[in-house]
């Protein structure tokens, strides 16, 4: 047994300073296309090529609804007119702001994740958050195995049809105040799945979500900042230039 | 016996009565209903040939259905197809003999309605009886994908079909929703208290209709569901369904997308294995061991994200090669650091090896003999922890396998311990096809123009948990028209529950970890 004690303390600390420090290892976040101006009212082929409307059109300018892109870079490879790419992931949207944790609860929080039908990329990048790179216990984050003790009910998957009842179990099955978390792009409006006969367009469907988590899959460190987002720990301040969020201690 | 031989055989044995081709290693039997089970009983019991599916199919004018088998050791596709007027929906059972389609049956039961005459349970499957009313046939051709069903007359009080009755016994449910962050899957615990006689998994809570949805879909539409449907082995499914519009366009990939394509495909293996011992020692309690295990495992997610742009890979596999281009340099260095990691699992496993603790609760613990392998038609590391040797990239060969030297690792016991070696030493194959892939990275193309032409192929791929079959169906409109997916997860929840056998409570999750499995993958 001590081989192991050893063999702990020799890999010393790997853990992330974010939120903290800024996080830019190369490796741990997929990043998102950046907005662009200066495209040629009638050159529609990078739009075009997005399978998902994540970009949108404004006159000359490309603006991207990130809650919609699925990193898929059919705009940025094999094109003429490749997109850049921006690094980041404080991605996160409060869409209630009065779901924000108080300032006396605000560090320890349990989450009881349900899995509505996701593909196994987001639950695995949750199940990372425990990862000694993440570690998001030393935020004062738990996963909880039982609703009843849960202060924040963390969605992923597009809502399968046969999980509609099993979530609202869960959902319902917790104490007050409740929060939801849509974490992936298919929580939040059903990606490439939904809507159709058997999946829905995303968690509001049935529940009131509290805050967003965009990307497909979000990497651990786009969940974490949305857990600090609403724990109150990072406060969500716009950022006027490019529409997204920036967490600020 | 080889496919020439069976061939033979069977031309003699049923007196041309079944008609034979051979078309690029498959050997195609068309016969009647009649002679269905006789014949694919025959080969699954006789011959040893491994069961890899059934698609079902509805034509304008009539069912087509597909067996798949290969041949025991052999190279080659043995495809048996029988096809009855629409209006007739009754076909023989073949898993009376061939139990391995058991599954299969039932899941075209469900969703095309057809029935299987001598089939023990049909009915509440995919489409949970408590979800929806009878008669919802989803993947028949007049339902739309994008209808949203109202009206909807599901029986609530479900129950489940066989109630154990002896004296002290109970029924555990488990889950759907359980566990801290689980996929979604039901659990029928047979007990007696501390003893587990049987668990009995309920499935497709997740189900997506994945396959329904591809229906009318542009190629590359198609490609994003092959890649989201099971994200954890994305990339090995985008390579599948690949292959399969790339047989239908006729075209080469380029021989440096090939390499590259190996490469990606086993850094995806390292990096899903690694994630699979991790849950091992965490099914075992085993703290540090697991943090360890996830530490490389994040490591190799690093890896993926910055060499590819997307740590699960998604958006790089695409019809006639590669959405981009890797610089050799970069190759080089990403399998060094892969050789890191193999390197430190080595040490990792060294201690697990010595933690006898660790041991006594994989040894012997949800034990799959290689007979019971061959009859589940289980696949990939489960399959071969048993001695059932079934691997794609060796049996039926693809892309750029054949030039790399590897190996594919057996075992023999079929116990937790043995699947845990096996996926240990496939991570160090892994890691050594990765290192000759950067090796001999040939110059040239990543990509050619894939347009398919109107046609079926089917394609075969070794995922990280063992091979999976895509069969595509493109129409003159260059649409998708019928997508099937076989994946190996649905063979091995088929299985699992003989490995979940007379076990002690405390040891379910460390027989569930030991196998692997993706719920997103078998619901689809
Ligand atoms: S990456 Fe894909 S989904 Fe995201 S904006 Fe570009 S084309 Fe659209």
């Amino acid at each position: 047994m001590s081989r192991w004690v050893i063999k702990g303390i020799r890999t010393g600390i790997v853990t992330t300073r974010y939120p903290e420090k800024k996080e830019e290892t190369p490796g741990t976040s997929p990043g998102l296309p950046e907005q662009v101006t200066g495209i040629a009212p009638e050159n529609r082929e990078t739009e075009s090529r997005c399978p998902t409307g994540a970009l949108s059109r404004e006159k000359n300018r490309l603006n991207l609804r990130q809650e919609r892109c699925i990193h898929c870079f059919r705009c940025s490879r094999g094109t003429e007119n490749p997109i850049p790419w921006k690094n980041g992931f404080e991605w996160a949207e409060i869409r209630n702001p009065e779901a924000v944790v108080p300032a006396s609860l605000r560090h320890s929080l349990h989450i009881r994740v349900v899995d509505a039908g996701d593909c196994g990329a987001c639950l695995n990048e949750i199940k990372l958050l425990n990862n000694p790179y993440y570690n998001m216990h030393r935020l004062g984050f738990f996963i909880t195995p039982t609703p009843r003790q849960a202060d924040i009910l963390l969605v992923a998957g597009p809502v399968a049809e046969h999980m509609k009842t099993p979530l609202l179990k869960a959902y319902e099955a917790m104490p007050a105040p409740k929060r939801v978390m849509a974490v992936g792009a298919c929580a939040l409006n059903g990606g490439v799945f939904g809507p159709g006969f058997v999946t829905g367009s995303g968690v509001a469907d049935i529940l009131p979500v509290d805050i967003e988590i965009p990307g497909c899959p979000p990497p651990p460190l786009a969940i974490l900042h949305g857990l600090c987002l609403i724990a109150g720990q990072l406060k969500n301040e716009p950022n006027a230039a490019t529409g997204t969020r920036k967490g600020e201690k | 016996m080889n496919i020439q031989e069976i061939a033979a055989e069977i031309q003699s044995r049923w007196n041309n009565e079944i008609k034979l081709s051979t078309i690029a290693g498959t050997l195609e039997c068309r016969c009647h209903r009649e002679h269905l089970v006789p014949l694919c009983g025959w080969l699954f019991n006789r011959l040893n040939c491994h069961f890899a599916g059934l698609t079902a199919e509805e034509l304008p004018d009539r069912w087509n259905l597909d067996y798949l088998f290969t041949p025991a050791g052999e190279s080659g596709i043995i495809r048996i197809n029988t096809a009855a007027p629409l209006k007739e929906r009754n076909f023989p059972s073949i898993s009376i003999a061939v139990h391995a389609a058991d599954w299969h049956e039932r899941e075209a039961e469900d969703l095309f309605g057809l029935t299987f005459e001598g089939h023990p349970r049909l009915g509440d499957f995919i489409l949970h009886d408590d979800a929806w009313q009878e008669g919802v046939e989803p993947m028949r051709e007049n339902f739309s994908a994008a209808d949203v069903l109202s009206g909807r007359n599901p029986k609530p009080d479900w129950r489940p079909r066989r109630i154990l009755k002896a004296p002290g016994a109970f029924i555990m449910p488990v889950g759907p929703v359980f566990s801290g962050e689980a996929e979604s899957v039901h659990f029928q615990l047979e007990t007696i208290g501390e003893e587990v006689l049987r668990a009995f998994p309920r499935l497709f809570f997740k189900y997506r209709g994945v396959e329904k949805l591809a229906e009318g879909r542009s190629v590359d539409n198609g490609l994003l569901l092959a890649e989201r449907f099971a994200g954890s082995t994305a990339f090995s499914h985008a390579l599948a369904f690949s292959m399969a519009i790339e047989k239908l366009s006729g075209e080469e990939v380029p021989p440096r997308a090939e390499v590259l394509r190996v490469f990606m495909a086993e850094l995806e293996r390292l990096r899903h294995h690694l994630g699979v011992i991790e849950g091992i020692c965490s099914s075992t309690g085993l703290a540090v061991g697991t943090g360890q295990c996830a530490i490389l495992e994040e490591e190799a997610l690093r890896i993926s994200g910055a060499l590819t742009g997307h740590r699960y890979l998604f958006g790089l596999c695409i019809p006639g090669g590669l959405s981009r281009d890797f610089d050799k340099t970069a190759l080089k260095s990403a399998a060094e650091r892969a050789t890191d990691i193999v390197r430190r699992m080595n040490s990792i496993e060294k201690l697990l090896i010595n933690t006898s603790s660790f041991l006594d609760r994989l040894e012997e613990v949800g034990a799959v003999t290689e007979k019971q392998a061959h009859d589940f038609g289980l696949a990939g590391p489960v399959a071969r922890a048993s001695g059932y040797s079934c691997d794609t990239r060796k049996q039926l060969p693809y892309g750029a396998y054949r030039n790399f030297d590897f190996d594919s690792p057996h075992e023999r016991e079929g116990d937790g311990y043995a699947r845990l070696r096996l996926f240990f030493a496939e991570v160090r194959e892994s890691g050594r096809i990765m290192e000759q892939a950067a090796e001999k990275l040939p110059p040239g193309k990543t990509a050619v123009p894939c347009n398919p032409d109107a046609g079926t192929a089917i394609s075969t791929a070794e995922t990280p948990r063992g091979a999976t079959w895509h069969r595509i169906r493109i129409g003159t409109d260059g649409k998708i028209k019928r997508y099937r997916l076989i994946t190996p997860s649905f063979a091995n929840w088929h299985g699992f529950h003989i490995a979940a056998e007379n076990f002690a409570f405390q040891d379910f999750p460390i027989i569930l970890a030991t196998f692997g499995l993706s719920v997103a993958e078998n619901d689809r």
